[in-house]
């Protein structure tokens, strides 16, 4: 693996592979000392171009956990503040030998963008409405332990999907794991097209709960309220807000999901947030896990570019037991 | 190095074919129960060892040494297994298990830990063994145990427990099982 853009890029096979590598991973991050030296001296560059706290962290200490050095910005300290290109950004950063990037941008397809610039790995961390692979593989792997497997499972998307990027890396995941997806939003948060999307749509909340495997809820974006998509935050509380009454509804196995933050009160009430089958606190901690996963499926592996040059030293003289 | 990984494992990432059969399953047996002896009278008995494994090769005969050592001195032993891979000084060469899975069920501080592997060559599995070993604790003391030694060590390490000493070319294969050892070479696929 080269680059983490998108989980459609994937096929089951690598996102299965990175799922089972996470398992070592959240075997490392259990020891006393959490850290293995499998990546030092490779550099990762954390380019958040968009204010992100929980996704920053979860991969700082991902690749500190690989022994990796890390650089990164903020943008409000960066010469992206003085109108320095992305072009120009990205191939200064990695003039200074970088390995891999993480990129997390406003807008869609930057991160595809850059492997058309830079030699460094790529890794979206989020790009505009399009996608946030890692989010999608921390679910699923959350999923995993927790149910065993996605397959056949029921999973609702509840929200504002038309916003959100992790509704579309979730859909192509966990349908490529086999479950089968239902979005409930109301009709202003959905997309205007779904053709092509794996989903069943529908607008009734209540209805879908009682056969749920997962209830996924998406955060409400209160800065786009300008944008009059809800009368009002109640009503959205009302139609689509995971409520104690709400949560009776749910099998009492199925798995309550959320991105982060959480608006509490909002789409999800605090003390359904708080309830065992609530699990995420879990999405956070497996965060660190799978980033570890991403970072090394990349900058570990024998298709890496330093990698197969050492591996040309070694054909001759390294053979095995 | 068991077969899965020998089998995807660059740039070899052939078969192994057997030439000749150095040990049958009757000598693997005898060589562990000597090496059972040699553990207890080394350490004065089993109070303070502990057995751990390397994945893949070395688990299954780590287990064969904590049931002979159960038969001669009476302690059922657990059995650690490690897997070196984020360790190595050759990340990339060789592929991560997701199934060789670390697992060390007791505190190794102030244990005398007994790694043991299949067949022991360069010496660069151990070396990054006792790297990752020391993250589980402080051992007193680490002991190598191996079914063999086929020599051409490029770091001054030793082991303590053998098997088998099987002098090779460099260019040669060793497959070492419960089942017996064979010596050969790796084919192309």
């Amino acid at each position: 693996m080269r680059h983490l853009i998108a989980t459609s890029d994937l096929d089951r096979e690598e996102l299965e592979s990175l799922l089972a590598l996470t398992e070592k991973f959240v075997e490392v991050s259990s020891r006393p000392i959490p850290k293995v030296p499998a990546l030092r001296g490779r550099t990762v560059a954390l380019m958040f171009f968009e204010e992100s706290t929980r996704t920053r962290l979860s991969f700082e200490t991902a690749a500190k956990r690989l022994s990796a050095e890390t650089v990164g910005f903020s943008v409000s300290s960066s010469s992206v503040k003085k109108g320095e290109s992305l072009r120009d950004t990205a191939q200064t950063i990695e003039a200074m030998g970088v390995d891999l990037m993480v990129v997390r941008h406003a807008s869609a397809g930057v991160p595809r963008q850059l492997q058309n610039w830079v030699e460094a790995g790529i890794v979206n961390a989020g790009d505009g409405w399009h996608e946030h692979p890692t989010q999608a593989l921390l679910d699923c792997y959350t999923i995993q332990t927790r149910l065993g497997s996605l397959e056949g499972r029921e999973v609702a998307i509840v929200g504002d999907i038309k916003h959100s990027r992790v509704a579309r890396s979730n859909v192509a995941a966990f349908t490529m794991l086999g479950a089968s997806v239902t979005l409930v939003a109301p009709p202003t948060l959905l997309p205007p097209s779904l053709r092509g999307w794996p989903v069943r749509v529908t607008h009734d909340l209540d209805e879908v709960l009682p056969k749920l495997d997962v209830c996924y809820l998406l955060r409400i974006q209160l800065e786009r309220q300008a944008e009059a998509l809800l009368p009002s935050l109640r009503e959205y509380t009302a139609y689509f807000g995971l409520t104690a009454r709400r949560a009776e509804l749910l099998p009492p196995d199925a798995l309550i999901m959320h991105p982060g933050p959480v608006n509490r009160g909002i789409e999800i009430a605090a003390d359904v947030a708080e309830l065992p089958r609530s699990v995420i606190t879990d999405q956070v901690r497996n965060g660190v896990a799978v980033r570890m996963a991403v970072l090394f499926a990349i900058l570990g592996s024998a298709g890496d570019a330093r990698s197969t040059a050492a591996r040309s030293e070694v054909v001759g003289g390294e053979s095995s037991a | 190095m068991a077969e899965r990984e020998r089998r995807i494992t660059p740039p070899y990432g052939g078969v192994f074919v057997a030439r000749t059969r150095v040990l049958d399953g009757e000598d693997i047996r005898r060589a562990i129960w000597r090496m059972a002896h040699e553990i207890i009278e080394h350490n004065h008995g089993l109070d303070q060892v502990e057995l751990i494994g390397l994945q893949t090769g070395g688990v299954p005969f780590a287990w064969a040494l904590a049931e002979a050592l159960e038969q001669v001195d009476g302690k059922r032993m657990a059995v650690g297994t490690i897997d070196v891979a984020f360790y190595r000084d050759d990340i990339g060469l060789r592929p991560v298990l997701p199934e060789a899975e670390t697992s060390i069920p007791f505190d190794l501080t102030g244990r005398i830990v007994v790694l043991v592997d299949d067949v022991l060559f360069t010496g660069r599995t151990i070396r990054a063994a006792l790297d990752a070993l020391i993250d589980y604790g402080r051992p007193r003391a680490v002991q190598l145990a191996v079914m063999v030694d086929r020599g051409h060590r490029e770091l001054p390490i030793r082991p303590d427990f053998v098997g088998k000493n099987l002098p090779t070319r460099r260019d040669e294969m060793v497959n070492a099982t419960l089942e017996g050892v064979e010596l050969g070479e790796m084919a192309k696929r």
